[in-house]
């Protein structure tokens, strides 16, 4: 089956840009792909004008990081806090990575307490801001965040949205960033694409959801829902294909 | 049967760690009814282990104290794990926050729901698979019968919130624990597959705890909410007056959501003070 079909996108350097749709349309398919953990994928992929092949060099993950949807599976059950994101320092002989480890905690709001805890013993919230703690460890230019803030509560969405806003000012960092809170693409990105069943059915500026002035009908839909609970506007929710 | 569905009184839950004691969740008191009851609050502030404590899920060293905690006259406290064990999964139902996690991921995402169906009912394979396939179906899966044999890793985010959905509703609970279940769906489907639930509540009397961090949608979709902080109920209202709510928490909180209509360069976030760990918490019983 194609999990995506004929996807084209380009974000300049410096944009952030937002990838919206139905759950199972592919946004995830995406970013994986250009993080190279998808393997079955055609069609041209260039990351600063290289085209990349099916294997990624050591030096990508330098240049680009993903923080994934599940911040259960992506942390190792067995590394502690600190064996997680002393990690990829130690792999790329980054000098010292026990100063930034105590650095990217504070920067993510977790306090020096848990820095020796298994991912067991955090809470959801924690594990996710763990796991954008070690994608920020290699200073990478490309971030490709999966839904980075879902399962984070609105204070601490507030404090990592932020803390990613003044990375990329100061690093000059471009996202790609997948989230169904389309507040939250509003308030980060510059455009996004929506897609829907594998495909993506329309591009727009942030401009343009601000004046709720979608063209495609699914987007509209997806604006409305996003106004809140409304059981008599279920029934009259379309699919498209 | 008078009196709530639910009622739990002075829950407390504790684990020792190397660094000390956390206390997770500190002498709280609820009720949940035929109704849906949102809880709110930020990371950390003891949602989850409050839904695990009730249905008996503290791994040790987790330690676990209560007065009371009542379930449709039956006393939580004094039931063997066989006896919890028969009400987990069958009368009481959760949705754990981590799906992919809580799915076998060596069995078919459509094997699973079956068996987990025919473990509370007498039902022939052939049947199960139906209602399956049906459940599926009801959770607004595209392609129910490829999803059906789909290994867990097969499917995306949203695809393993759903399926999990199913497989806690397939056995017909009369409380649903539902923690952040449908974070990773799209709001339409999100809408959808909250609808399922909501029509759970209002046609089979069924109870709802709905842990979530998205307050828009519990002042939207439930009838209570409740708002705990560092292990306390801090602050309990009507869902659909949580927009004036008062505590200076819950206060921080919806200030610090984005808003689509009004852009800010940066969201305000929120400056907690020692005393509210200090304070007594918030009866949120209704008896
Ligand atoms: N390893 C795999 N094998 C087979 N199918 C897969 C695999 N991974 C994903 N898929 C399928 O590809 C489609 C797209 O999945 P993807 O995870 O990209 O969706 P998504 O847009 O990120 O959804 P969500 O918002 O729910 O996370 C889905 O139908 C999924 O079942
Ligand atoms: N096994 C454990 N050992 C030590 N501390 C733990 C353990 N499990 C949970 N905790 C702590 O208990 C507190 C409450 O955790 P809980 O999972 O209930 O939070 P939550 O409100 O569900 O947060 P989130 O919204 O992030 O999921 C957290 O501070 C967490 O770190
Ligand atoms: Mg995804
Ligand atoms: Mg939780």
């Amino acid at each position: 089956m194609h999990a995506v079909r004929d996807v084209s996108l380009a974000v300049r350097r410096g944009e952030s840009f937002g990838l919206v749709g139905e759950s199972g349309s592919g946004k995830s398919t995406v970013l994986r792909a250009i993080a190279g953990l998808a393997r079955d994928w055609t069609g041209r992929i260039a990351v600063e004008g290289e085209n990349l092949g099916a294997r990624r060099t050591a030096r990508f993950y330098e240049t680009v990081q993903m923080v994934f949807q599940d911040p259960y599976g992506s942390l190792h059950p067995r590394h502690t806090v600190d064996g997680t994101l002393s990690e990829p320092g130690r792999i790329h002989g980054l000098a010292n990575v026990d100063a930034r480890v105590l650095e990217l905690l504070r920067d993510v709001g977790l306090g020096p307490e848990f820095r020796f805890r298994f991912p067991h013993q955090l809470s959801g919230g924690q594990r996710q801001r763990v796991a954008i703690a070690r994608a920020l460890m290699l200073e990478p230019k490309l971030l490709l965040l999966d839904e980075p803030t879902s399962a984070l509560d609105v204070s601490v969405q507030a404090e990592i949205l932020n803390l990613l806003q003044r990375l990329k000012r100061e690093r000059g960092l471009t996202f790609i960033l997948v989230s169904h809170d389309l507040s939250v693409i509003a308030h980060m990105c510059d455009r996004l694409a929506v897609m829907n069943a594998g495909r993506v059915v329309e591009e727009l500026t942030v401009d343009q959801l601000r004046r709720s002035e979608p063209s495609h009908p699914y987007t509209r839909q997806l604006l409305k829902a996003s106004l809140g609970y409304d059981r008599a506007a279920v029934d009259a929710l379309e699919t498209f294909d | 049967m008078s009196g709530p569905l639910l009622e739990v009184d002075g829950l407390s839950v504790r684990f020792p760690t190397r660094t000390g004691i956390v206390e997770a969740v500190r002498n709280i008191s609820f009720s949940v009814g035929r109704e849906k009851v949102g809880i709110v609050g930020e990371s950390g502030s003891g949602k989850t282990m409050t839904g695990r404590a009730v249905l008996g899920l503290i791994r040790p060293p987790g330690v676990v104290q209560a007065r009371r905690m009542m379930f449709d006259g039956i006393d939580l406290l004094s039931l063997s794990e066989r006896q919890l064990r028969s009400i987990r999964g069958n009368r009481i139902a959760m949705v754990m926050q981590d799906p992919k996690f809580s799915l076998n991921p060596v069995m078919t995402v459509g094997r699973q729901i079956a068996e987990a169906y025919r473990v509370h009912t007498a039902a022939s394979s052939s049947e199960a698979k139906r209602r399956t396939l049906e459940m599926l179906e009801a959770v607004r899966i595209r392609d129910p019968e490829r999803v059906y044999g789909a290994y867990p890793h097969e499917v995306s985010g949203g695809m393993g919130q759903r399926i999990m959905i199913a497989m806690m509703l397939i056995p017909d609970p009369d409380l649903l624990i539902a923690d952040e279940p449908t974070s990773a769906l799209d709001v339409t489907v999100q809408m959808q597959v909250l609808a399922i639930v909501d029509d759970l509540v209002s046609r089979r009397g069924m109870g709802l705890m709905f842990i979530s961090h998205d307050l828009n949608l519990v002042a939207s979709f439930c009838d209570r909410v409740v708002i705990m902080y560092a292990g306390q109920i801090v602050e309990t209202c009507r869902a659909s007056e949580l927009h004036a709510a008062t505590h200076p928490y819950t206060r921080g909180l919806l200030a610090s959501l984005p808003r689509v209509d009004r852009p800010t360069e940066r969201l305000s976030t929120l400056v907690r003070d020692e005393a509210w760990k200090t304070e007594p918490g918030v009866d949120a019983r209704i008896l």
